[in-house]
């Protein structure tokens, strides 16, 4: 039985492609409201996390529910920020096009209330600080300036949960800071869960909920405190890894797989 | 007082035009032409599918060439094959349009085929030319009402998926993750793609499409951030190159296809000298 509170949570789950296992036997569970970091290197599996999650794959074996049902493609519950580096320098498309998009092109036929998706466009612009953006092209935006709009994007539905794919590579210090805070107030202010998957814990640290952990074809999840530790960390990789703190409360982790804790 | 004396001799010329069929049946094709590549030019664009455009011209002239060889309308010819090459790389799949190497490979084929066919044809060999580079001036009624009827269900179907197509051409991944047909969306455009640039090489010819499927959508993207505008933009300056060229065409005796061409042309290289780019 799922408690009510839980949005998502997952017995056993292996999941993988074709012939090759990514993670096995995770088993994690979410709460409302949560604000969820997914962290590990590359090529871990963390965007195949979002994509069980999504419905866009189906687990080798386990048991995953989410909003207590199988995932499914195309829940409205579910806003997602897909991992992207770049625009393309050529889309001339102004910003409250793309979310007013997202909130209506689903839709067949030509739009009878433009409107209504006009007001909803901006409602989720101005729900991310970027109503001054709704007329600037894509093309010229910054790094920071698209993920705010990319976040908009995911909002404008009015989702319950956030699957956020990297947003914070390719920020400055600053902007990751200004996002982190940014996904918080929207988690905190709309009782939103949310995923975030970064590489890095330590701009994140102090608003998180809960760490999902994802190495060695392992997953590891609870609240920072229990998983970033020498011995759950050392455990998940099956080699010796340190959990290193300074005074500010940064964490180093040494050890595991190389230059996981960098950018 | 030179001013209004043009005006009128323009006016009076314009009229003088209308009097011969063959500029009436001009005008009505070049007229739908216009406005279905202004359209479908947008998607074109925002999509990056100027490749697929000039394949399935290209494709559509081996189409074109076998009918003339078999005896059949080559507009018929032109339609079925550049359509069925538009089904061929929609079953292929969406991705299927950044396989540059494969549709280069197929368009190569097809040319030869093409070429292959008007040599074996003895009889008028200006057929070809006209594909190859458009022949508005000379077409018929039927043909006029065909364009007219394929130019309706190209709009029809378009203005049905036109948010869909939107959306998945700008977030892919986004709309996928939304439950959205993401790959048959892709197939419908490349279909309605192929069936546009049928018709539209026959006002400016399989090698010169691009200057009514890529051309205007090109210049008014970089007047315009918001899709309404650019694709009423696109239709806008399609329409006026064609009857702009259909009107300087009647007096020159050069070929309506280069008029039409060097107008777009022209307004694309003023707007990108002249124009900041709207950000």
């Amino acid at each position: 039985m799922v408690k009510p509170a839980e949005v998502v949570s997952a017995r056993g789950l292996t999941v993988g492609y074709k012939d090759k296992v990514v993670w096995k036997n995770a088993d994690f569970s979410v709460k409302r409201g949560e604000f969820v970091a997914i962290i590990g290197p590359n090529g871990a599996g963390k965007t195949t996390m979002f994509r069980l999650l999504l419905g866009l794959l189906q687990p080798v074996s386990g048991e995953l529910r989410v909003f207590d049902a199988k995932p499914r493609k195309g829940n409205q519950k579910i806003g997602y920020v897909p991992q992207r580096h770049t625009i393309d320098n050529e889309t001339n498309i102004e910003c409250i096009e793309l979310v007013r998009l997202a909130h209506s092109g689903n839709k067949l036929g030509l739009s009878l209330s433009p409107a209504e998706e006009k007001k909803a466009a901006y409602a989720a612009l101005e729900a991310v600080g970027a109503t001054d953006l709704a007329h600037k092209s894509l093309a010229s935006l910054s790094g920071g300036e698209l993920q705010r709009v990319f976040l908009a994007e995911a909002l404008v539905s009015g989702p319950e949960m956030l699957l956020l794919d990297e947003p914070l590579s390719n920020l400055d210090l600053k902007r990751i800071k200004d996002l982190v805070g940014l996904v918080h107030d929207v988690v905190r202010s709309r009782n939103v869960t949310a995923f975030l998957v970064a590489h890095d814990i330590n701009p994140l640290i102090k608003y998180l909920d809960r760490v999902i952990y994802v190495a060695n074809g392992k997953v590891a999840s609870g609240t920072p405190e229990e998983v970033l530790t020498s011995r759950r960390l050392t455990q998940l990789y099956g080699t010796r890894v340190e959990v290193l703190k300074d005074s500010q409360g940064n964490i180093v982790i040494v050890g595991g797989a190389e230059g996981h804790h960098e950018d | 007082m030179m001013i209004p004396l043009f005006a009128i001799n323009f006016l009076s010329a314009f009229s003088g035009i209308f009097k011969y069929q063959f500029m009436q049946h001009a005008f009505e094709a070049g007229t739908v032409v216009a406005i279905v590549a202004g359209i479908i030019g947008y998607l074109v664009i925002l999509r990056r599918s100027a490749f697929a455009t000039h394949a399935f011209a290209e494709i559509g002239f081996a189409g074109a060439a076998g009918a003339v060889l078999l005896g059949v309308s080559p507009v018929l010819g032109l339609l079925s094959a550049s359509t069925l090459g538009g089904i061929g790389i929609a079953i292929l799949g969406n991705r299927a349009t950044h396989r540059d190497i494969e549709i280069g490979a197929v368009l190569a084929f097809m040319l030869g085929l093409g070429v292959l066919f008007i040599s074996l044809y003895t009889g008028y060999a200006t057929e070809a030319y006209s594909i190859l580079f458009g022949e508005i001036l000379g077409i018929s009624w039927a043909n006029v009402l065909l364009t007219l009827v394929i130019s309706a269900i190209i709009l029809v179907v378009a203005a049905f998926v036109y948010r869909p197509i939107l959306f998945a051409s700008l977030d892919e991944e986004v709309a996928e993750a939304k439950g959205m047909r993401t790959v048959l969306l892709g197939a419908i455009f490349m279909v309605l793609l192929a069936a546009s640039v049928a018709i539209a090489v026959q006002v400016v010819g399989v090698l010169l499409i691009f200057a009514l499927m890529v051309i205007p959508a090109a210049t008014a993207v970089r007047l315009t951030k918001k899709p309404v505008y650019a694709i009423l933009l696109s239709v806008a300056i399609a329409l006026l190159a064609t009857w702009a060229g259909l009107l300087i065409a009647f007096f020159e005796p050069y070929p309506v296809s280069f008029f039409i061409t060097s107008i777009v042309f022209a307004l694309y290289l003023m707007v990108r000298l002249l124009v900041r780019r709207q950000r």
